[in-house]
């Protein structure tokens, strides 16, 4: 797998440098026959577009739905999309590259963003992530990064492992998170923060048992 | 103890299902709203005060009142992009309470005569997306949403649209843009969003608090519910306090309250033997306030009055262990990276403050420094089309009015260490024979 080149607070860094290939003319809206879209993807970007009065406001899901699908927004990813959108290629990669969550070069199976912003920094995410990265540093499967404000401060320093947020997570959690993670387990059931309980002491009248 | 309308007995098993939801009164208070005029449903959110739990602020019933009348399509957005450092309090509703926000949704809606609403979920929240998603489909299949509900003349579409991961689209007009299919940008305004929004159309975006407060308004009635809280800034609000707290989490509480109950009382305060050295009252956008300030009053006008905000309602604590510098810097990179790049002020803003702040770090600053750094943020404040540089610009600004001794001998230290501090540069001068 090629290294993503990435700032230092993790996100891609820009293709600034890449020159366009000029003699190229832009792609046009792909011709249906001659992309195979496979079926499951394309009704389920069909079922987003009926959502909306404007189709082209399908572009997010359909590109969640593609990189679930390939595992990232790869060129053909992106033309199956514009095939059943009808719009261009382009118009896709400017979205994608746009959003911090479209991956537009090859990725690990395993996504796990680490929360490095003010509140999660406060509380020691800046040496978690170091030594996540040096845990994962030969492991293609698992794509780490470094992510903003994860809107999970009452666990931190935390992570979002798969989607699933976990935390407050320390040092010595990464090597039992990680195996979990290769295994295909429920990641750290005791840290999830689906199961926590309000902080707010007033909140519940009664004792509710645990989720 | 604080009076609480949006947690009560939040974590009630299945309380994300409409059984349990409607088992404690849930969607009463919309058959209450349909026995009502839509104008009459206004009245009460006029009569509550109720201000935008988003971050700016604003009265919800006026927004409202700014929709123009009359038949055109209309749409409401419910902003769930929540993404404001230290904020995490849509996510607690939209987890474990999504029918209180479809319920004030649906209200909202009815009141503004609206016909299309979308919930835009930033898409880091995937638990709370699906959660939501499960029960927009239940109230669908219960009749709450979809063509004439509950007989009345409300037909209403909800979709859940989940975002991608990026700050902006929390900004309205980004928003907009985004839930558009398009990069996230934010609009010249005016045109605002209540005349020229979502397709053009007239738009109402309402953050998932503020609606998720409305079944209560409607239960309780506007007045009784504007009697909480101070006169200008009505009921309960949720704060998220995070950082160097014992005890962080979503809290209710009444606003007007003195801050140090909050930081304090229900978080706990910072680690025994620690002191607060400065906390940010709303967000990482708002400017900072120090220990001096723990009586202010928790509300929007007591944070403006002592020249911060309310924000998102996020507290986030920093004790005396932290240097400003790393503060400072933590806070300038996440506007660099999550600036959209549109307008000039604040993408070279963001881009040299970070600049600035590093060179501090390695001994390359000279307290001329700090003055560039202050001006930098002042012309960035009011020059952009959306706020996220001014976001930037009011803590920083404010951190360096306040810790600007600390800055200045952080900066000194830092030429010593690298041996271009004012004791070696009097002694090169002195070789040179130059004074």
């Amino acid at each position: 797998m090629s290294s993503v080149p990435r700032f230092e607070h993790g996100s891609r860094v820009p293709g600034w440098d890449d020159a366009a290939d000029l003699t190229k003319d832009p792609a046009e809206v792909p011709d249906p026959a001659l992309v195979a879209v496979p079926e499951a993807l394309r009704s389920e970007i069909e079922a987003e577009m009926a959502k909306y009065p404007e189709r082209h406001s399908a572009a997010l899901p359909a590109l969640h739905a593609a990189q679930r699908v390939h595992g990232w927004c790869s060129p053909e990813a992106l033309d199956q999309v514009a095939c059943v959108m009808r719009v261009t290629p382009a118009y896709l990669e400017s979205v994608a590259t746009f959003y911090d969550m479209f991956d537009t070069t090859p990725v690990g199976r395993h996504h796990v963003y680490v929360c490095t912003n003010i509140s999660c920094s406060l509380c020691g995410a800046d040496e978690l992530y170091a030594a996540f990265s040096e845990a994962v540093a030969d492991d293609a499967d698992v794509s780490l990064r470094s992510f903003e404000c994860l809107g999970a401060c009452d666990i931190a320093p935390m992570a979002s492992v798969d989607g699933v947020y976990v935390g407050p997570l320390a040092v010595a959690d990464i090597a039992p998170l990680l195996e979990d993670v290769r295994a295909g387990r429920d990641v750290l059931p005791d840290k999830q923060l689906i199961r926590r309980p309000v902080a707010d002491p007033g909140a519940n009248t009664r004792d509710f048992p645990a989720r | 103890m604080t009076e609480h309308l949006l947690f009560v007995d939040i974590d009630e098993p299945g309380l994300n299902t409409l059984a349990v939801y409607e088992r404690r009164g849930g969607y009463s208070a919309l058959r209450r709203a349909f026995s009502m005029a839509p104008e009459a449903v206004l009245d009460e959110l006029l009569a509550s005060g109720v201000r935008g739990r988003g971050g700016a602020g604003f009265a919800m019933g006026k927004k409202v009142s700014f929709l123009p009348k009359g038949g055109m399509d209309k749409y409401l957005v419910c902003n769930a992009d929540e993404s404001e450092p230290g904020t995490f309090k849509d996510r607690e509703i939209m987890q474990k309470n999504p029918h209180m926000l479809i319920e004030g949704l649906i209200i909202a809606a009815y009141a503004a005569g609206i016909t299309r609403s979308f919930i835009y979920i930033r898409g880091e929240y995937a638990q709370q997306a699906d959660i939501l998603e499960a029960a927009v489909e239940e109230a669908r299949r219960a009749g709450y949403i979809g063509e004439r509900i509950l007989g009345s003349d409300l037909s209403l579409s909800l979709w859940v649209h989940r975002g991608a991961g990026a700050y902006i689209c929390g900004e309205e007009t980004g928003l907009l843009d985004s839930l558009e299919g398009k990069r996230g940008n934010p609009r010249l305004k005016p045109p605002f969003p209540a005349n020229q929004g979502l397709y053009q159309g007239p738009t109402l975006i309402n953050n998932v608090e503020t609606l998720a407060t409305v079944p209560s308004i409607l239960r309780l009635g506007g007045e009784a519910y504007a009697k909480l809280g101070t006169e200008t800034s009505t009921g309960t609000k949720l704060v998220s306090v995070s950082g160097h707290v014992q005890r962080p989490g979503n809290y209710e509480i009444e606003l007007g309250i003195p801050s140090r109950e909050i930081i304090y009382g229900l978080a706990g305060g910072p680690p025994p033997g620690r002191s607060i050295k400065c906390w940010f009252p709303g967000g990482s956008s708002s400017p900072v306030l120090t220990a001096d300030d723990l009586d202010v009053g928790y509300d929007f006008d007591s944070m403006a009055k002592a020249g911060s905000m309310l924000g998102s309602g996020a507290i986030i604590v920093v004790d005396d262990s932290t240097p400003i510098l790393d503060v400072a810097l933590k806070v300038a990179k996440f506007y660099r990276h999550e600036s959209c790049g549109k307008c000039t002020p604040c993408r070279e803003g963001t881009n040299w403050t970070v600049k600035m702040l590093e060179r501090i770090g390695t001994g390359e600053a000279t307290p001329m420094d700090i003055e560039i750094m202050a001006s930098v943020q002042e012309h960035i404040i009011g020059n952009c089309l959306c706020v996220l540089g001014d976001a930037m610009a009011m803590p920083i600004g404010s951190m360096i009015a306040k810790f600007r001794g600390e800055f200045e001998a952080t900066i000194e230290a830092a030429r010593e260490r690298y041996g271009l501090g004012v004791a070696a540069t009097n002694g090169v001068l002195a070789a040179q024979g130059a004074h």
